[in-house]
């Protein structure tokens, strides 16, 4: 009965890992044109619409979008900003975890949350140029093909 | 061959000169006092940033440029990334008798200010997160604080706010309010937290 208990939590961890569909984090401001690409689905990115890992945030040039991700980071772009969610995982017994996250064009401003405060090596944010190591609180990035 | 050499650095050169990427990385103040850290790297080339406006500028992959940036340049090139931003978590913390999930009195009086914020926000989430001392084992304390976390939720349903907006969580001991050794028991650390956002 005792090893039974004891593998609980194991268990339960396991079944959170396995539910990929879990949401990592809800929309809480829209602005213009944006949009959430799910698996070649087209989303409506309006406030309150969840946001999952695989996803990938669209704005246009009128557009901007912030969301709250589950471990309280805050990830905002602005207009004609491509933003893929890798990867999020995070447990929040432990906050430990993963936040993978990549801008592919345009900008964004971060706050990272507990999965950074909780682990320097947690939350990974890449570029087509960089790949960015968090080492907590708040920073911005603006990544773009050079002017002609 | 001597002529291929000689020509190499005239190459480079022509390379270097044209930028390919404009990119900017700029570490900000923390709106809570404490400036973080930020390791920008481009092809093993590596910069941190680690002081307010500290800023990192790429033009070709592999090469990173320490620069400063300043508030009005974040204003002008990230205005409205940074006007999209999500107001901020707000926590407000309910205390609790020795070893069990009875709210302690003055707790009570919190429920109306938690209301308010609620209001406020635009899709309102509701984060229950539960913490106790270090009196208990480990499985114990993750069972009790769940527990408490739990308590919360009840009431606040009660209350009349939506099931679906409120999540729960135990901590255990791992984030006391105050630091104690173990076995020790602390009121201040027998609390929930609840984190509108």
């Amino acid at each position: 009965m005792r090893s039974a208990l004891m593998a609980l939590p194991l268990l339960l961890a396991f079944v959170a890992g396995a539910s990929a569909t879990e949401d990592a984090g809800q929309i809480k401001t829209s602005k213009g044109s944006a949009q959430i690409d799910r698996s070649g689905q087209k989303l409506s990115a309006a406030v309150g619409q969840v946001v999952q890992q695989g996803d990938t945030v669209v704005t246009g040039a009128d557009g901007s979008v912030g969301i709250t991700f589950r471990d309280s980071s805050l990830v905002s772009i602005g207009p004609d900003s491509v933003l893929v969610i890798d990867r999020f995982v995070f447990d929040p017994t432990t906050h430990q975890g993963n936040f993978d996250a990549s801008l592919k064009q345009g900008t964004l401003a971060v706050v990272s949350g507990k999965l950074a405060k909780q682990s320097p090596d947690a939350m990974k944010v890449k570029t087509p140029a960089a790949i960015l190591g968090v080492r907590g609180t708040e920073f911005l990035v603006r990544t773009a093909p050079a002017k002609d | 061959m001597r002529k291929l050499v000689w020509l190499a650095p005239v190459a480079l050169t022509i390379l270097v000169g044209c930028a390919t990427r404009n990119d900017l990385y700029v570490l900000l103040p923390g709106k809570n006092g404490k400036t973080g850290a930020l390791v920008v790297e481009s092809q093993g080339k590596k910069q941190t940033l680690d002081t307010p406006y500290a800023a990192a500028r790429i033009k070709n992959v592999g090469s990173v440029d320490g620069v400063t940036s300043s508030e009005a340049e974040v204003k002008q090139e990230f205005g409205p990334a940074l006007a999209a931003q999500p107001q901020r978590p707000v926590s407000f913390y309910l205390y609790f008798q020795l070893d069990t999930d009875e709210f302690a009195p003055e707790s009570k009086a919190l429920v109306n200010q938690i209301f308010a914020e609620i209001a406020r926000r635009p899709a309102p989430e509701i984060v229950i997160i539960g913490h106790t001392d270090r009196v208990g084992t480990m499985q114990y304390n993750d069972a009790l604080s769940l527990r408490r976390a739990e308590r919360c939720r009840d009431e606040l349903i009660k209350l009349g706010i939506p099931k679906v907006r409120i999540t729960v969580s135990g901590r255990g001991s791992r984030e006391p309010e105050v630091p104690t050794e173990d076995r020790v028991p602390e009121p201040r650390n027998r609390r929930v937290e609840i984190s509108v956002r």
